[in-house]
């Protein structure tokens, strides 16, 4: 089903700037990468001019195709993200991709985005990529107004308005962003994508099963490799003892019903 | 400069490489998932991820945490088990022009022996038996830090099997060429070191260990002078060729390798950072040979001026 992904060294960064606090937007010229990319995929990044610390690449879900850039979002937790905030207009950065299994574009009559936090990166190209003439609905949560981030972007993406929840009640619904999806009606045949923290992937795929609609969710685990090789990023599949999905390879996209 | 280097080099009467760069054996998986980014046609071998007899789930997360200059590793030898191998995998190894060497794993001593005997009539280069996983309860290191054990895992191996035989040596030992000798004494054709070094994190705000098995094996250019020392041990303790392993990400470590007296070298971690690298390696190399006037690659083995 996916094409192979290529490895591109030296990619110029041609904007890299703070959209949030603490959070950043990069865009990076990679044609190659960006003819073959799918929405919910990833890509493993390095900054270009670091050799052996920190030594792994980062994975970074695709936030938006703008021609031949690659557009990441990214939120500074450690050294790897620190030194990428540093990056200017020009440096370069080494990546892989496109990576692992994206959102399945279901043909369903309406579709839900439902994201949290920093998990709200990769809807913006499924947003973009789903068809227009399905009925869209887009639900946001994050803790805090400062958290949220691209909801303008994703308004004019999608064509209609982002409906926000944050848990102290600065901007939107003042609660969790499952309280947007319960007072939902079950019909017509739904789709939910949703990214974020997995506990509220979880709530999110709780109110689908109760409503019969089909769920995916984007997990995120620290990766060494990216191309299924070290087998370091896994997730346990459903029930006990089942053994393990592996992120990278398998994932990151997971149908809600072979996690939990 | 030297037109055409010669890079071909032995692991014994029974395997010859046609360039001494290695992938080491669960940084590369089956090699098919490198083919996007690395020609497998042009390496000296891959060593494909350990097998062992029944299928093995591998250990809970969090398995991998990076370190300084590093990365450890609990991935507890996940595999799917040597029924599914001979029949999934043996076949796409046809499609290879390298030699292809498989890493096994087993519980007991006879577990090594049966993995063996049902290999021997593949078509596959050579057994690499893995004694020295830091990772699981059983098997593993608990043999490869047992003289006698070692011994006894080489021999029952060698009884099953016409293949090649490398033995892969843990460094978290007092001194591996005890290891070294005892598996040159049981039948091993090939020694490779070294293994990963037993590390271990602990996120301080938590305060709970970083990998859910709260030891991993350390690896990456952190471990490279700690393997270029026994390996540059090891060659001086045993007359078999060796295989040098442990941090290399660049044509200067492979010759520092090489230069200790490994006759081939294994490129691990570096795969996972880079996943062309080994292909890259193989090209760097004859550049280096090039550069240096250097006629054929065998030459830097054990050549180091003490």
């Amino acid at each position: 089903m996916s094409l192979l992904p290529c490895q591109l060294d030296h990619c110029p960064v041609s904007e890299n700037k703070k959209v949030a606090p603490e959070i950043y937007r990069m865009a990076i010229k990679a044609p190659a990468i960006c003819a073959l990319a799918r929405p919910g995929q990833f890509i493993m990044l390095r900054p270009g001019r670091i050799n052996d610390d920190p030594l792994l690449r980062r994975p970074f879900s695709i936030h938006q195709i703008e021609s031949d850039n690659l557009v990441i979002l990214y939120r500074v937790v450690g050294r790897g993200t620190a030194l990428m905030a540093g990056a200017a207009t020009g440096d370069t950065v080494d990546i892989l991709g496109p990576l692992g299994q994206g959102f399945n574009l279901a043909d369903k009559e309406r579709h839900i985005l439902v994201g949290g936090g920093m998990g709200t990166a990769p809807l913006l190209l499924l947003a973009d990529r789903l068809k227009q003439n399905t009925e869209l609905i887009i639900t946001i949560g994050a803790r805090s107004k400062n958290e949220l981030v691209a909801i303008d972007e994703l308004a004019e993406t999608g064509g209609v308005p982002v409906q926000v929840a944050t848990d102290d009640g600065s901007m939107g619904h003042h609660g969790l962003v499952t309280e947007l999806l319960t007072p939902l009606a079950d019909s017509p045949a739904t789709m939910v994508y949703s990214c974020g923290p997995e506990p509220m992937m979880r709530a999110v795929a709780r109110v689908c099963q109760d409503k019969g609609w089909d769920c995916q969710v984007s997990m995120e685990k620290e990766m060494a490799c990216g191309i299924g090789a070290c087998l370091g990023c896994i997730v346990p599949k459903k029930g006990l003892n089942q053994g393990y999905h592996h992120v990278c390879s398998d994932g990151p996209v997971f149908n809600a019903e072979s996690l939990w | 400069m030297v037109e055409k280097p010669d890079l071909q080099v032995s692991l014994g009467p029974k395997l010859s490489l046609a360039n001494p760069i290695i992938t080491a054996s669960g940084t590369f998986g089956y090699g098919e998932e490198f083919q996007p980014f690395v020609n497998l046609d042009t390496l000296g071998a891959i060593v494909v991820k350990g097998i062992s007899l029944k299928p093995r789930p591998g250990n809970p997360p969090p398995r991998i945490v990076e370190t300084a200059c590093g990365m450890l590793n609990a991935i507890g030898l996940e595999n799917k088990g040597i029924d599914h191998f001979l029949q999934e995998k043996i076949p796409l190894f046809t499609n290879y022009k390298c030699p292809v060497i498989v890493n096994i794993l087993g519980d007991s001593i006879a577990d090594y022996a049966s993995l063996a005997a049902r290999l021997n009539d593949t078509e596959i280069a050579a057994i690499e038996i893995n004694i020295s996983c830091p990772n699981v309860k059983k098997g593993g290191v608990a043999f490869g830090s047992d003289p006698k054990m070692v011994k006894e895992v080489s021999e029952a191996v060698r009884k099953k099997t016409t293949k090649p035989i490398i033995v892969k040596l843990s460094p978290n030992v007092t001194d591996i060429t005890v290891m070294a000798k005892a598996a040159e004494a049981g039948g091993a054709d090939v020694i490779s070191l070294i293994n990963t070094l037993l590390g271990m994190a602990i996120d301080p705000r938590s305060r709970r260990p970083r990998l859910a098995n709260v030891v991993g094996g350390l690896s990456g250019p952190a471990i490279k002078p700690v393997a270029l020392r026994m390996v540059y041990q090891v060659a001086a303790a045993v007359s078999i060729p060796v295989i040098g392993i442990g941090g290399i990400r660049s044509v200067e470590d492979v010759v520092e390798f090489m230069l200790a007296g490994a006759s081939a070298v294994q490129i691990g971690t570096a795969n996972l950072v880079d996943p062309a690298i080994s292909g890259k390696m193989v090209a760097d190399l004859t550049s280096y040979l090039q550069q240096n006037q250097i006629t054929a690659a065998r030459d830097l083995i054990g050549a180091v001026e003490t």
